[in-house]
């Protein structure tokens, strides 16, 4: 961590987006985790998504729960809306607040010890009702917070930093994920950003609830020999399935690609991403093969990154509640208070 | 990219960029950092032992380094290096103590620095510490040279002069004031053991064009006007002046005018405001007096009645590019320009004359009238015969003949010990960590935006009423401080060890200016374009390291690094440190009075 405010000097050479604001724009107050925290270089990784997509920060909706993860927000995106819920229960909160508000830009993030003990039902909830968010999973399979015990991602038989050896079983946050019905699914590793802020973007493009599962090593407390979320056991066992090119209606992508060797995939209002296939064999709308990569290299003792799996034309919730359009705090009288007549009508039709 | 050979002193010298602009390689950060901590006397001596005259550099000098700074790259202004060069001078205690002493044994050597301004009076001191018998002759009365008799008083007062040419007079220096000398033959044939030329750049250019004759009473040359005015021979000037040149002699002549009767004072150059020769603060100063400048005119013709002067006549010129790409200055078809005056002061440049070296003393020159002079050693085609300052290559300032000064006196101690001068030992360097606890660093690294404090000035009003009466009245200890706490800290490098980076990226995210990236290797205009901002200033070197255990290197981009050390608070194996580069310039003599450039036995 630092005491001291980052300075305000950013290269003379930095170019704003379209709305006019640097990267620099979409920080937040200086970090407090310990230095070298892979959560550290998620929250520059969707700093460099909002900035790349000209997402207007005041349109967002941050949420996180309890834990180092869980205080990454207040590290981006200072000009956004916050909101720290009880440990655990970010899924419910977001869910509420999307209820009430659906026009802005939802943004979950959370810890492996957060979404996968105590918050386990609250995610799954959130997930299979598709509430159209970007969850992110920070995981770096101990609770960081409160020193470093084993979460419920840690993989059996991976050692404690004081050489424990884990016995149970892990959860894999994705493999859940898409059986919940989460219609965009992706690993990645916050050493890697090439890979993860396009995730992140198309993720923030799809329409549906995304879900990024994002392997973060915490420097303090699994960062070791016999640790499988290290910086090292990573980059040896990362088995990335895809690369992707974010592309906007305005800007495509030109490159030439080795035909068979990619695909394109739409997301949102003319943006699509081109998936650069590194394993040819996967086929990204195939929720069973999905499952299958998932399984096949987890017994190879790989991690199996990059887009997973993603539903074209998702459902949110929303659709299925048929709610209205606006937000609920733009609602005059009128909307609120239809009056007798309509009363009448909706009791007519329950007699 | 090779990876960087940080042990080449030259790399991390030239991230200091001030001091890598200085000629005399001034620790600048370093005595910034004296000054926030209250110790203007450390400041001083630092300047001291480089630069030899901080009090009058501190109000004169040139500052290259300014517009080297850093600060000037991120921000509009760069740190008042110069002026806070003068904040160590005015308030330190009394520092004499700490001045080298002359040894009571000399070594035996006779040396003979021919002219008293700054070059020979720095050639003495380096020298003296070591037991020289120094002998500095000067047609003056005083010690000082241009300084005393050209530099107006309003900007360096007589008692800084004093002060800092007799610290070095004091340490047994032989002074022959009044004593021009007329025969090189004659100095040679006294037997020194070396002979150093200080004599500077004497000569002002005349301007010969119809009416000079004429008008002679009524139009001066700009340099000779000023010494005048300097000994009091000159006390007053007509009420209309025109001052003809875009220089420093030209910005004196026009704002001492002001001050002697002149109260319509007017500078005319002949090319443009922009390409005028005097500094930006130069020409501001004189603005600020009440002084316009006019531009793209070049004087024809005196006018002048009965042995008087009436005014010069301008033909209006504009630069045009010829089929060679040269630029040169055409009339411009409009009609001529006529100002009226009483007097007009010529400041069109100044020359180098040596009519007392005789021709066949073994002393070459060019066709120029130049003597061939080695640029690094400062001998001329005679053994121990040596140059510098001003009349070595020309007019240059203060702070470049000291630079000339010092190599010239690390020269004279080895040819006098027999040693080849041509083989010279490099500085010496020192590279300390700044780390004092998990985020505590021995200097202050908390960077704000905050531009540069203007020097308060005397009341115009007031400073015109007498030549003598500094402008300038300095920082106070407040701003000063202020001032200071501008200062990046360029000294304090960043330095990269491979071998501890586990590549985590905290140190990518967290830079504030966006220097470091680790990527693919590859030839340097290729990696200058893909780093985390583009690299486009090529005066500026990227910090490349050895392969990294991804096969990446590691990229940083020195140019506008603000020297925070948040890569380092952040790094959470130490792969960043910060740490203090020192570099000692080769003098001849070391702070205990020892020799120091010799090479060993
Ligand atoms: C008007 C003016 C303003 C300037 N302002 C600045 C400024 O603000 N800042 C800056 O850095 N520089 C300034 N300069 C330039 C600066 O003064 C010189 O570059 C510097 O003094 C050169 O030092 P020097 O030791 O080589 O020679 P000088 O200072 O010229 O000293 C040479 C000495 O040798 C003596 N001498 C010459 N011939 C003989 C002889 N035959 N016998 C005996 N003695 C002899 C001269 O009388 C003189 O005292 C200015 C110059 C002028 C003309
Ligand atoms: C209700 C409740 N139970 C327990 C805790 C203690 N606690 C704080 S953070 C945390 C675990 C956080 O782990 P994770 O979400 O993985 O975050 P990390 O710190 O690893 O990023 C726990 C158990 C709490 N704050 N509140
Ligand atoms: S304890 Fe671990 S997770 Fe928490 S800030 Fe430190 S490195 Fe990051
Ligand atoms: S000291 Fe480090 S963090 Fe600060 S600007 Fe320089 S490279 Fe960036
Ligand atoms: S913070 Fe340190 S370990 Fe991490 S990438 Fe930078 S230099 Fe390497
Ligand atoms: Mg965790």
């Amino acid at each position: 961590m630092s005491y001291l405010a980052k300075p305000k000097f950013h290269h003379p050479a930095l170019e704003a987006n379209s709305l006019g604001f640097t990267h620099r724009d979409y920080e937040g107050s200086i970090s407090t985790l310990c230095a070298g925290c892979g959560h550290d270089s998620i929250s520059a990784a969707i700093i460099h998504a909002c900035y790349e997509l000209a997402i207007p920060p005041h349109r967002v909706a941050k949420l996180s729960g309890i834990g180092c993860s869980s205080k990454t927000p207040t590290y981006f995106l200072g000009q956004s809306h916050g909101f720290n819920t009880v440990h655990g229960r970010m899924p419910s909160v977001l869910t509420g607040a999307n209820l009430a508000n659906r026009e802005l830009i939802y943004l979950g993030v959370s810890g492996d010890g957060d979404s996968a003990s105590i918050g386990f039902g609250q995610f799954a909830h959130a997930i299979r009702r598709g509430v159209n968010m970007v969850y992110i999973v920070e995981n770096n399979g101990v609770y960081g917070l409160t020193k470093g015990q084993f979460s419920a991602t840690a993989d059996k038989g991976s050692k404690s930093k004081k050489g424990v050896v884990n016995s149970d079983s892990p959860i894999d946050m994705v493999a859940i994920a898409i059986q919940l019905g989460a219609t965009y699914v992706a690993r990645s590793f916050s050493g890697d950003k090439a890979q993860l802020v396009p995730l992140i973007k198309a993720a923030f493009e799809h329409q549906g609830a995304a879900f990024i599962d994002c392997i973060s090593p915490c420097v303090a407390f699994n960062n070791h020999e016999g640790s499988t979320k290290s910086f090292d056991h990573v980059r040896a066992h990362n088995a990335a399935l895809n690369e992707l090119d974010f592309m906007t209606a305005r800007a495509p992508i030109t490159a030439d690609y080795e035909p068979g060797r990619s695909e394109i995939i739409k997301l949102h209002d003319g943006t699509s991403i081109r998936l650069r296939k590194l394993d040819a064999r996967h086929d990204v709308t195939d929720r069973g093969a999905a499952l299958a990569a998932i399984h096949e290299h987890q017994g190879k003792g790989e991690i199996v990154t990059g887009l997973l799996y993603v539903e074209e034309d998702p459902q949110d919730m929303h659709m299925g509640l048929g709610t209205i359009d606006k937000p609920l705090n733009q609602l005059g009288e009128a909307d609120l208070c239809p009056g007798s007549a309509v009363l009448e009508r909706i009791n007519a039709a329950l007699r | 990219m090779q990876p960087t050979d940080i042990a080449n002193p030259d790399y991390f010298h030239k991230v200091v960029d001030c001091q890598w602009a200085c000629p005399a390689h001034t620790p600048v950060p370093e005595y910034i950092r004296m000054i926030s901590a209250g110790r203007y006397g450390d400041a001083y001596m630092v300047n001291w032992k480089s630069n030899v005259f901080p009090g009058i550099l501190g109000r004169t000098c040139d500052r290259p380094c300014e517009p080297a700074c850093r600060r000037g790259r991120i921000e509009k202004e760069p740190v008042a290096i110069c002026r806070l060069k003068r904040v160590a001078a005015d308030y330190k205690e009394d520092i004499t103590s700490r001045l080298p002493k002359a040894p009571a044994v000399k070594n035996g050597k006779r040396i003979a620095c021919l002219g008293g301004g700054p070059a020979s009076l720095a050639v003495a001191r380096d020298l003296a510490p070591l037991g020289y018998d120094i002998t500095v002759f000067d047609q003056d009365p005083l010690a000082g040279g241009m300084m005393r008799t050209q530099i107006p008083k309003f900007r360096l007062p007589e008692t800084v002069i004093d002060e800092e040419v007799g610290y070095i007079l004091n340490l047994g220096i032989h002074f022959k004031g009044g004593h021009k000398i007329e025969s090189m033959r004659a100095v040679l044939d006294q037997g020194f053991d070396a002979v150093f030329v200080g004599t500077g750049a004497p000569r002002g250019r005349d301007l010969d064009i119809p009416g000079r004759e004429e008008a002679r009473a009524h139009v001066h040359i700009g340099i000779e006007w000023l010494s005048s005015v300097s000994f009091g021979h000159i006390d007053k000037i007509g009420r209309r002046v025109v001052v003809l040149g875009g220089g420093n002699t030209a910005m004196d002549c026009c704002r001492s005018s002001r001050r002697l009767g002149g109260e319509s004072v007017t500078v005319v150059v002949r090319s443009g405001f922009e390409e005028m020769k005097a500094s930006a603060w130069e020409k501001d100063d004189a603005m600020h007096e009440g002084i316009p400048i006019l531009n793209w005119l070049v004087p024809k013709e005196f006018l002048h009645e009965g042995g008087k002067l009436t005014g010069v006549v301008f033909e209006k010129v504009k630069a045009e590019i010829d089929a060679k790409g040269r630029r040169n200055l055409v009339p411009s078809g409009e009609p001529d320009h006529l100002i009226e005056c009483d007097d007009v002061l010529v400041a069109v440049g100044q020359e180098n004359s040596f009519p007392w070296i005789e021709r066949g003393i073994g002393i070459d020159f060019d066709k120029w009238g130049m003597p061939a002079v080695d640029a690094r050693t400062h001998q001329c085609s005679r053994p121990g015969v040596f140059f510098g300052g001003d009349a070595a290559f020309g007019p240059k300032n203060i702070i470049w003949a000291v630079a000339h000064a010092h190599e010239a006196a690390v020269s004279i101690d080895k040819y006098c010990n027999g040693q080849d001068i041509a083989d010279r030992p490099p500085p010496m360097t020192h590279l300390m960590s700044q780390k004092m606890g998990i985020h505590e660093w021995s200097y202050d690294n908390d960077i704000r935006n905050d531009l540069r404090h203007k020097v308060p000035h005397k009341d115009p009003a007031l400073a015109l009423k007498d030549i003598r009466m500094e402008v300038e009245l300095g920082f106070d200890g407040k701003l000063g401080l202020a001032e200071a706490q501008r200062c990046l800290n360029c000294d304090v490098q960043t330095v990269f060890d491979e071998d501890l980076c586990i590549e985590c990226d905290a140190c990518v995210d967290i830079c504030p200016v966006d220097c470091i990236t680790f990527t693919g290797n590859g030839e340097e205009a290729d990696l200058r374009g893909r780093l985390m901002a583009p690299a486009a200033n090529l005066t500026q070197d990227i910090y490349v390291s050895k392969p990294l255990k991804t096969g990446r290197i590691l990229a940083k981009d020195e140019d506008v690094c603000l020297h925070c050390g948040f890569c380092a608070e952040r790094c959470p194996t130490g792969a960043w440190d910060m740490q203090k580069f020192l570099l000692n310039v080769t003098h001849a003599g070391d702070a205990a009075g020892e020799p120091a450039c010799r090479s060993a036995a």
